[in-house]
């Protein structure tokens, strides 16, 4: 164990080295890749060791840091499994990038900037999950924000880039005060050891235990991206490079769900019913609204950073779910919401880590974000539209891809809400399931129209007919993606009980490795609920290969005519006549017109003899960001006029800053007089 | 071993079963609607003549469309056939009844509709394209509804397993007459005319382009790919009506495998359909299309009355 963490270690800060001196070039990119990859191989394995085997990593340096109790790392089950999913998605992100940065050769981007960040990024996004103390935390912590924004500046020429710049800077760090606070109250003066605050915790209040639950939900919630502190994600992530907005949107996010349950659950060791109804409200909110917003979305990236609000919404149901019959002591059920919540958690990573670099092949080869300019590509790219396809099955929640095994799951932990009697929770639960229902039927709707849109029909632009295949190397990125998408969809039966294991013992938890059966089917306790993938897929595999089998034994006619789609009678189809992702998700726009609020203005320029006669139209319609208005522009006009009144005292005049230096003069010698 | 054959054989009968049914289903109710409205009306075993004639016909192919174009009809059937294999029309509980619960029966229907949706935007018609956005649209919409009869369901019977539903529905009859048990059956009717395209949410007998939604979807394909999307359309419908039937009143239903209970089976099962095709029917006469964006009201009522159904459930217990 101890050889597979050096060598986690080594790797990265080789890769670091090999990108500042020869950043450059493929065989510099090339082996800032390899390092990379063997770095979060090392991770992976790291991670899967300690969750196989349940014994904890220990390591530590006391003389570094001294005054904070030292360097101390602890990889525990809870860590490991997200050393997992970091690895998982860093190993493709690490071996497609190499690929994908090749056209920052042109120089629009440094290239030793960007291989530096990755590697420190990886780094210290690993160490997050191994530290033991507060300090490590949150040096590493900080450590991943700040280089994650210099991952999202790697294009400074965009302004677009530089605004998301500033929105995640300031997001992070208002989380990250957040964090503090609650990590200030969690040490009550004592040491900021893990192992020392969970002794400690006992022994707080219960209105502090409440105040560090919130601080730190709305702190880490911050970085996972909840309603409404979400507002930075959909800026920062597609402003960075692909592979580093799989990263960033399949894994970083997801450390703030690490945090929520190292805290809420670890330290704290759960609490009463109202901190699981906050988490299970604000999640099913994030997903909705998640989805929501990304159904009017037409730049791809931007649309896939906003069903990473939803997923996380949905990972946040589940974790919600279980603190609730947590602290009803139903612990059965509370595994089986965080179960679902840790399930969602690592096929979110796959499947998001798997669609962002499939967007990124997109980008590659058309340059374009927006959709509305793509088409036709599975006929240019049909590895990248193949990759994509199962992708966007999978987060659709279609079975027997691992979406629908964790949603799966965190239906069967709401519905295990009927042992609860309380009224309120009683009404709460099955609108949770109303809203989670109703977020996976949008999502359907939203990647029919993300993969209809851009890789069926006719290209709508030039450079979408002018596309090419993605170069091996991100073909391999995505090919590692597309099979743990599909793998722990068919493994739901082995990946379940041992989700149970790294749960066991964590707030009191049981080990509920036997409630789950083993024999090819997952099932809920007392018999709720069954369901197996693997036999589904089986059924479907079966029944692909024999229908048409069926079909030839019956002579059914197999002739095929290739002619013109049919036009109403119109000859010759262009792509100006094809559907458009405005006006595919137009029928929802209205349904939901409430919400959005959307606004019209329509210009028509007629002929300057008849108005009979229109010359041309211009429609421009704008979906208004809800939170932006009503939440953070107030406050940042409130920031900016309180800065104007500020400023009147900082006047230039000379006389007046003497006036100033003698009144305080003053002042504080009435003060020193006084006291 | 003996029993494993059985028990696939069993299921292979019970999928051929529903497959032979669903043509003759659809004709009734064709039959009847147009009865009911003073016509003479096609004869009942039109569907397997149609079905016979599209077998026979070439494929006609838009140049536009890819090979997610060819496949979809086969991943379609193949959807709506796995879940004849999971939902009890004969025999509860089916020996495949723990392979999936009535969640993954939805979303197994949903992979079919998705790839459908697919196709229809694939061959770049401005028809395709608004059929998947509608049909994509009502999905989506009714899924909350769908999910909260489930759940009404499953508070009735302690479970999602549909054998165990029937199972448990059939040894406690008193559940039946809960007012919960009522709602529930109302909203998943509602729900179960918007997923298979019935009026008043789409007409399954219009081309005009205002109002198709299923079929603007569909309008590119011909032949043998025609047969099998019809083919699992209709099968969709018996599957929602065979759910409805034994959900929520089992009996008849096969508990051991005898060749009498089975007859006995199929032919309550057949019963069933006819009085839910008629009811089908009576109402398709009755009442008129809905515009698409009233729509979004009656899946809301649906998802009311399964809410109350839960609360209602909740408050009884």
């Amino acid at each position: 164990m101890q050889t597979l963490f050096f060598l986690m270690i080594f790797a990265y800060l080789f890769g670091l080295l090999t990108a500042l001196f020869c950043g450059r070039g493929s065989f510099g990119r090339g082996l800032t890749a390899v390092s990379a990859t063997i770095g979060a191989g090392a991770g992976f394995s790291l991670g899967l060791w300690v969750v196989l085997t349940g014994t904890p990593f220990i390591f530590s340096i006391p003389d570094l840091l001294q005054i904070a109790g030292g360097f101390a790392l602890r990889l525990d089950p809870l860590g490991a499994f997200f050393l997992i999913v970091i690895g998982l998605v860093g190993v493709a992100a690490s071996i497609y990038g190499f690929g994908y940065s090749k056209d920052y050769e042109d120089g629009r981007a440094s290239l030793r900037l960007l291989g530096v960040m990755f590697n420190l990024f990886m780094l210290t996004m690993s160490l997050v999950t191994l530290a033991d103390n507060v300090l490590t935390f949150l040096i590493m912590w900080e450590g991943m924000s700040l280089t994650s924004y210099f991952l999202v500046m790697t294009e400074p020429k965009e302004a677009e880039t530089i605004s998301a710049g500033v929105w995640y800077l300031a997001m992070t760090h208002t989380g990250l005060v957040m964090l503090l606070g609650a990590f200030l109250l969690l040490m009550n003066g004592g040491s900021g050891g893990f192992s020392d605050l969970r002794m400690g915790s006992g022994s707080l209040t219960a209105a502090v235990r409440g105040l560090v639950f919130v601080l730190a939900f709305l702190g880490f919630g911050s970085k996972a991206g909840i309603v409404p502190l979400h507002i930075w994600l959909p800026r920062a992530h597609p402003a960075a490079p692909s592979h580093v907005s799989a990263l960033m949107s399949g894994v970083m996010i997801k450390m703030g769900i690490y945090g929520l349950l190292r805290v809420a659950l670890d330290i704290l060791g759960g609490g009463p019913v109202w901190w699981g109804g906050l988490v299970l409200g604000v999640g099913a909110v994030s997903a909705l609204l998640g989805v929501l917003y990304a159904l009017m979305e037409h730049d791809l990236k931007r649309l896939l950073a906003y069903h990473s609000v939803e997923n996380i919404g949905i990972i946040l149901i589940g974790i919600g779910a279980g603190l609730m019959f947590h602290s009803y002591g139903l612990m059965t059920f509370a595994a089986l919401g965080f179960i679902g919540g840790l399930y969602h958690t690592l096929n979110h990573a796959s499947f998001k880590g798997l669609l962002f670099l499939g967007a990124g092949s997109v980008l590659h080869s058309t340059h374009t974000r927006n959709m509305e300019e793509m088409g036709g590509l599975i006929k240019k790219m049909p590895w990248t539209a193949f990759f994509f396809l199962i992708g966007v099955a999978a987060i659709s929640a279609l079975p027997p891809l691992n979406g629908f095994a964790s949603e799966w799951m965190v239906f069967q932990s709401l519905l295990g809400g009927f042992n609860l009697t309380t009224p309120e929770v009683a009404l709460l639960i099955p609108i949770a399931v109303g809203m989670l229902a109703l977020t996976s039927g949008l999502a359907a709707a939203c990647f029919v129209k993300a993969f209809g849109i851009t890789f069926l029909a006719l290209p709508r632009s030039p450079e979408a007919e002018h596309a090419h295949e993605s170069p091996l190397s991100m073909k391999i990125g995505m090919g590692i993606l597309t099979f743990t998408c599909i793998a722990l969809g068919l493994a739901a039966f082995v990946v379940v009980p041992i989700l149970g294991r790294v749960l066991s013992g964590f707030g009191g938890l049981p080990d509920t490795h036997a409630v789950f059966t083993m024999n090819l089917t997952v099932q809920s306790p007392n018999r709720f609920g069954q369901f197996s993938s693997i036999w589904i897929a089986a059924g479907l595999l079966v029944l692909l290969v024999l229908i048409p089998l069926v079909m030839r034994l019956f002579r059914v006619n197999r002739r095929v005519r290739i002619s013109d789609s049919w036009g109403c009678g119109k000859i010759g189809q262009t792509s100006r006549m094809e559907y458009t992702a405005t006006a595919f998700a137009e029928p929802l726009r209205r349904v939901f017109a409430e919400l959005y609020r959307p606004t019209k203005e329509v210009s028509i320029d007629f002929h300057p003899d008849s108005k009979y006669f229109v010359q041309s139209i211009d429609y421009k319609s704008e979906i208004p960001l809800l939170f932006s208005r009503w939440l953070y522009e107030p406050f940042l006009n409130l920031i900016r006029s309180t800065a104007r009144q500020v400023r009147r005292l900082q006047a230039g005049s000379v006389h007046l800053y003497l006036v100033y230096v003698t009144v305080i003069l003053v002042l504080m010698l009435l003060a020193a007089r006084w006291f | 071993m003996v029993t494993l054959v059985n028990a696939i054989l069993l299921e292979i009968g019970q999928a051929v079963l529903a497959l032979l049914l669903a043509p003759g289903l659809v004709g009734f109710v064709r039959w009847l609607k147009a009865r009911l409205q003073n016509r003479l009306g096609a004869p009942v075993w039109l569907p397997y003549v149609e079905l016979w004639k599209l077998f026979g016909k070439e494929v006609v192919i838009s140049r536009n469309a890819s090979w997610l174009f060819r496949v979809t009809p086969y991943i379609v059937f193949a959807c709506v056939l796995v879940v004849t294999f999971l939902v009890p029309m004969i025999i509860a509980p089916l020996p495949f009844d723990n392979a999936g619960d009535l969640l993954v029966v939805v979303y197994l229907l949903l992979l079919g509709t998705f790839f459908l949706a697919l196709a229809g935007l694939d061959t770049g018609t401005a028809f395709g394209g608004m059929g998947s956005s509608r049909e994509m649209t009502i999905a989506a919409l009714a899924e909350p509804a769908i999910a909260l009869a489930i759940f009404g369901l499953a508070l009735g019977a302690g479970s999602t397993n549909l054998g165990q539903i029937v199972t448990l529905t059939l040894i406690n009859p008193g559940v039946t007459i809960n007012p919960g048990h009522f709602l529930a059956f109302a909203a998943m009717f509602i729900v179960s005319l918007a997923e298979t395209g019935r009026l008043p949410v789409d007409n399954p007998s219009t081309h005009l382009e205002l109002t198709m939604i299923h079929e603007a979807m569909i309008l590119e394909y011909s032949g043998r790919y025609l047969a099998l999307i019809e083919w699992a359309s209709w099968l969709k419908l018996t599957v929602f009506f065979t759910l409805l039937a034994n959900l929520f009143i089992p009996w008849g239903i096969a508990t051991t495998l005898t060749l009498g209970s089975l007859g006995l089976a199929v032919l309550t099962l057949i019963l069933k359909l006819v009085v839910l095709g008629v009811t089908v029917a009576v109402i398709e006469t009755r009442i008129a299309k809905l515009r698409l964006f009233r729509v979004p009201e009656l899946i809301g009522m649906s998802f009311v009355l399964a809410l109350l159904a839960i609360t209602s459930s909740f408050l009884l217990k």
